[in-house]
């Protein structure tokens, strides 16, 4: 592909991202953090993000799963699950897990269930969108193109 | 958190109940003593008077007895003189029978002789019935006694007398005693007892008394013995009896005598007088007076008589007649002292039983005081507690509402939606006021002391407003005095939320005209109001102009006319003239006190002017319908003036209705440290960039309050800015430079006309234009031609095209920022690449954490990552550990670690215990550093250990920040970081070093 296409595209998608919501200003701030010295900052953290949450959600779905419900075990969970979203700027699981708090305080386990499930598919969703950014920026690399400034 | 609550409401009553506790202790006295302390005091003054009334009536006793002793003394002595002065007259009678009835022969004296001597001379012996004498007749002479006097010796009884020894019958006897005459006085038994013994003793003997014959007048019987020859100078016993001539005797009237003695003296009356014959001292016999006469037995005194009988013993007794008067005096002086005491005990009483109610009064007081304080405290944090609750389920909403307006949604659905997330953020909005109010309230709110930018603040704050402004068609402009420095130190934040409350008010209210928000030094305005004096005495007309335009920012008119361009043009003459400096001067002194006047105008609905005086108290709108037509709570008002209240300033408003409103407050800020402010500059300045420094300007408005205001925004960024009234001006000036331009005067490099001054004089600006063509030809780069406007239509912006007008219109509100884009991007000069911008923002971070070896502890690897990132960003050299405890290993003295930063909730072991732990290690450490070497001087050296610890933490709120504090840590930062937060905190422990090699 040519690389002004792959730019163009790239542009795209990062507008999607953020008008859509799925993105917000500290995953910016996170991009300002890399420089020379550290290259692949932001592939290193969000790689670090898609393992920990990864294992996060299997802890929270296998806690749920339990007969009798640890809800402070799961709220736990959520919590650390809440934290490293928002570090990254995932805006939209962020959310999704402070609602996800609320059914845990309330102990409500099929608002538990709902929301595991919600938080699933905007995990899923922020994943695939990450992903082929990350994929796009190595294919406009590779294609020996500059990665546009973000605007 | 429920339980939190429920908790801390247990302390509330908890520490209600200790206050309660410890101030029932303190007590006047137990209250039910004081009955039994009045009763014992006026029992004592009982017993007090009682001593004082003996005192006084045994001292009126002794008085009495005194003078009684006297008075009784006195008669005695009186009686007894009397008796003696009358035995002296016996005396001299019997001397006188001594001598002319013995010595003489033939006896000079007979019957008759002595009879009538005896009653002429009877005056000198009053108290005498008579008296008699009888002659000694020894039994043998008896018949020539008889035989010479011609009758026989009788007895007492009238017979004869039968044969005695001796007779002692009488021979002369007064008239009054006649009948005794011839008796033999031995024929009694006591009268011849008396005889003897008066002729052996040769002194006046008496009888017992006995009742005279004549008077029955107590009486005793005086014998006196008459001696024929004159006695040796002792004569014995039988000497005197040989001598003895005869007898003189006489009844004495002892109670005549009394009496009369008696009547004599005062107060005779007083006293009861009684004479005794106490001879015999078992069976005293009354001489004077009534045995049985009732009189006041107690006092008595008795007095010894001398008749001059040694064989006799007579005295006197004298008693009071009548019983001792009741003393009154002492009376009424005990019954005054009681009362006295009495009264003095019962005031001491009642003021102990008032202190005491008192005293009861004040804790009840006091007790209700703590439980209404305790139930303000209570309501507080159930207010805020509330708030806090409504918050979080808030937050749920909220964020399923964004979520629900992600999904799919029918245009209604989503316009439901929406509705329904605008609504919440509403309530948000106004649970966070009502938080505020109570936190000032409550007295938590801390004001921050950092320095800020004001103009920025403002900016940001027009910003917030420019959209609806523009929608409404009004004019929204700011003025900065140049005097108000650039950085001030204070609480941006609750200045912004002052200042964003006011204009939000104003341009709610507003439908037409402007809202103006001007800033100046409290100084200044002094100095302008003094200058209006001057201009209103100078006779100066105000406010309305020939064309009935007003002289305001824009032409309409306004509540205060203090921004009229009349009073303004004095604001910015100041500015102009030496004002300035003498301003800088003040920089220097001790005074760090910047006092700013702060200015909002609007030319809206205005306050009905009965509304006007609770326009501050909280939920109170001026109306009823204003409500209904422009929605809010009214609590915005009452919490600006509480803010601007702790930012010791003033707020206050001129309204008018229909036409605007005023308001204004004061606040102080501290004036910035002069070395900081260029660290500062470099961090939190609004980054203006300097290109057009040095660039000249014309600007063609009419209105000089909008020109004033266009100018300060032109002038912060150093272009300089020249000021006409009307195109046509602007279009001469070019005419004659297009003919000569002069070599040494630039032309400007852009002029700036206002929409309605262009609207107004299109044909004066087709010149422009046509000259403008003109000026193409010459070297210089054309001035460009900008536009400003508040709102622009299509059809005008094409117009405004036409006449030369560059393509960018600046739209007002202006704001640094706005128009330094605006006047780039028609200049065309090169735009900042952005991240450059955040390098130079964070170069005072790098500063301050270049090089500094940081501890970050976090369980969640991603956010470890983050943080890491972020921190090496800055320079720090940063180690990751996951846990509390390794956290706890790493900092193991002694360490390397400048600085740690710690999340709160952690597995296993939280932030708030981990510190705890590092602050007891430290604690340790130190202790035995400072034994270990006492007596070294290194160890003053040294600093004791004491590691920064800073927590992350998503919550921001102040609770946490307490609990972060309480467990040793010394400060928070927020998670994922903030810069300006980050800097905040971290500047407290790193001193900023200059980064030699930064790029700026």
């Amino acid at each position: 592909m040519e690389v002004a296409q792959l730019q163009k595209r790239f542009l795209e998608l990062i507008s999607t991202v953020y008008q859509e919501g799925f993105l917000d200003d500290q995953f910016v701030q996170l991009q300002k953090l890399q420089d020379e010295s550290n290259p692949d900052f932001v592939v290193e953290v969000v790689s670090l993000f898609f393992e920990d949450s990864e294992k996060l959600l299997n802890n929270v779905a296998t806690a749920l799963q339990q007969p009798i419900v640890d809800f402070k075990q799961v709220d736990a969970y959520v919590h650390q699950f809440k934290g490293s979203s928002s570090s990254i700027g995932a805006q939209r699981v962020k959310n999704a897990c402070g609602a996800f708090r609320n059914f845990c305080e309330e102990k409500n386990l099929d608002g538990c269930l709902k929301c595991l499930q919600h938080v699933k598919n905007e995990y899923a969703l922020v994943k695939s969108k990450l992903e082929y950014l990350f994929m796009l920026e190595q294919q406009i690399v590779a294609a020996g193109g500059m990665i546009p400034v973000i605007p | 958190m429920g339980q939190k609550t429920q908790q801390s409401h247990h302390m509330v009553a908890v520490t209600v109940n200790e206050q309660l506790g410890t101030k029932r202790k303190y007590k006047f006295f137990p209250r039910a003593w004081l009955p039994k302390i009045l009763a014992l005091w006026i029992v004592l003054v009982l017993f007090g008077s009682r001593t004082i009334y003996t005192r006084l009536d045994a001292v009126t006793k002794e008085r009495r007895k005194e003078i009684l002793v006297s008075m009784c003394d006195q008669r005695a002595r009186m009686l007894q003189d009397q008796f003696s002065v009358s035995v002296n007259h016996v005396h001299a009678l019997a001397i006188l029978i001594s001598t002319f009835h013995y010595l003489k022969n033939p006896s000079a004296i007979d019957q008759n002789t002595f009879a009538e001597y005896a009653d002429r001379t009877g005056f000198e012996r009053p108290l005498f019935n008579g008296v008699a004498y009888a002659q000694k007749v020894v039994n043998s002479g008896r018949e020539e006694f008889e035989r010479q006097h011609g009758w026989i010796i009788r007895t007492m009884k009238g017979e004869p007398s039968p044969i005695r020894d001796e007779y002692a019958p009488v021979i002369f006897s007064q008239d009054t005693v006649s009948y005794i005459g011839s008796l033999d006085m031995m024929s009694g038994e006591e009268d011849r007892e008396n005889i003897l013994r008066a002729r052996n003793t040769g002194k006046a003997v008496l009888t017992s008394p006995f009742r005279l014959l004549g008077s029955h007048h107590l009486g005793v019987v005086l014998t006196i013995p008459v001696y024929r020859t004159e006695l040796s100078p002792n004569p014995t016993k039988e000497e005197r009896i040989q001598a003895t001539a005869g007898y003189l005797g006489g009844a004495f009237d002892v109670e005549s005598l009394v009496e009369n003695l008696l009547s004599q003296l005062a107060g005779h009356q007083a006293i009861v007088v009684n004479v005794y014959d106490v001879t015999n001292s078992s069976d005293p016999l009354i001489m004077y007076g009534n045995q049985y006469e009732v009189g006041d037995m107690a006092p008595e005194h008795v007095s010894r008589l001398d008749f001059g009988d040694p064989y006799r013993k007579h005295e006197m007794m004298c008693r009071y007649l009548q019983k001792a008067p009741t003393p009154w005096s002492a009376l009424t002086t005990a019954m005054l002292a009681f009362v006295v005491g009495f009264l003095v005990g019962y005031i001491i009483y009642s003021a102990a039983i008032h202190i005491v109610k008192v005293e009861d009064d004040f804790h009840q007081m006091q007790e209700l005081k703590v439980r209404a304080e305790a139930a303000d405290v209570a309501k507080s944090q159930f207010l805020a507690t509330v708030s806090h609750e409504i918050r979080t389920p808030m937050n749920g909403i909220l964020g399923m509402l964004a979520l629900l307006l992600d999904t799919d949604l029918s245009a209604t659905q989503k316009d439901y939606a929406q509705t329904a997330e605008a609504c919440g953020r509403a309530l948000v909005k106004i649970i966070n006021e009502v938080l505020d109010r109570a936190k000032i309230e409550a007295g938590k709110l801390v004001l921050e002391t950092v320095p800020f930018n004001l103009r920025s603040i403002l900016d940001d704050v027009v910003s917030l407003f420019s959209e609806k402004s523009r929608r409404k068609g009004i004019e929204l402009a700011v003025f900065v005095s140049d005097n108000v420095p650039e950085f001030v130190m204070g609480d941006p934040g609750r200045f912004r939320q002052v200042i964003t409350n006011l204009v939000g008010n104003s341009v709610k209210f507003t439908e037409q005209g402007h809202v103006f928000v001007k800033v100046h030094l409290v100084e200044q305005a002094k100095a302008v109001v003094d200058a209006k004096m001057i201009n209103c005495m100078n006779g100066e007309s105000e406010g309305v102009l020939g064309d009935h335009q007003f002289q305001t920012l824009s032409g309409y008119e306004a509540a205060d006319n203090q921004n009229n361009w009349h009073t303004f043009k004095h604001l910015i003459a100041d500015e102009a003239t030496g004002y300035h400096d003498s301003s800088k001067v003040k920089t220097d002194d001790a005074s760090q006190k910047v006092s700013l006047s702060v200015c909002v105008e609007d030319t809206g609905i205005g306050i009905a002017l009965h509304a006007q005086d609770r326009i501050f108290t909280p939920f109170m709108q001026a109306d009823s319908s204003t409500s209904r037509n422009y929605g809010g709570t009214g609590i915005g008002l009452s919490i600006s003036k509480c803010l601007v209240e702790l930012m010791g300033g003033q707020i206050n408003f001129i309204s008018r209705p229909k036409i605007g409103s005023t308001f204004s407050f004061t606040v102080d800020f501290r004036r910035c440290e002069k070395y900081a402010v260029s660290d500062l500059k470099k961090s939190i300045s609004d980054d203006l960039p300097s290109a057009f420094k040095g660039f000249k300007s014309i600007l063609v408005d009419a209105k000089p309050v909008r020109a004033a205001v266009t100018r300060y925004h032109l002038k912060r960024l150093g272009i300089q800015v020249e000021i006409v009234n009307s195109i046509r001006i602007v279009a001469d000036l070019f005419r004659k430079n297009g003919s000569i331009i002069p070599l040494n005067e630039r032309l400007p490099d852009m002029i700036l006309v206002e929409k309605d001054s262009w609207m107004s004089d299109e044909d004066g600006c087709s010149g422009l234009q046509l000259l403008n063509r003109k000026q193409n030809g010459h070297t210089y780069k054309e001035p460009k031609m900008i536009l400003l406007a508040t709102n622009i239509s299509n059809g005008e912006f094409d117009k405004a095209k036409a006449a030369g007008f560059a393509d960018t219109v600046i739209v007002k509100p202006l704001r640094a920022s706005m128009v330094v884009a605006c006047l780039q991007q028609v200049l065309g000069l090169g735009k900042k690449i952005p991240g450059k911008d955040m390098c130079k923002g964070s170069t005072f971070l790098r500063g301050l954490l270049d090089g500094k070896k940081i501890l970050v502890v976090d369980d969640n690897i991603v956010n470890r990552r983050v943080a890491a990132g972020a921190l090496k960003k800055f320079g720090a050299i940063v180690e990751c550990v996951e846990s509390g405890k390794a956290a706890i290993k790493k900092l193991e003295l002694p360490h390397s670690f400048d600085a740690c930063f710690m999340d709160i909730q952690m597995p296993e072991m939280d932030g708030f215990e981990a510190t705890r732990l590092i602050r007891d290690m430290e604690k340790n450490a130190n202790e035995q550093w400072n034994v270990g070497c006492v007596n070294n001087d290194e160890a003053t050296k040294r600093r004791a250990w004491h590691l920064p610890i800073l927590a992350m933490t998503a919550d921001v709120i102040h609770a946490t920040l307490d609990k972060c504090l309480e467990s040793g840590m010394d400060g928070y930062v927020s998670k994922p970081f903030e810069e300006e937060n980050l800097y905040r905190e971290v500047s407290t422990f790193f001193e900023s070093k200059p980064l030699p090699d930064s790029v700026v």
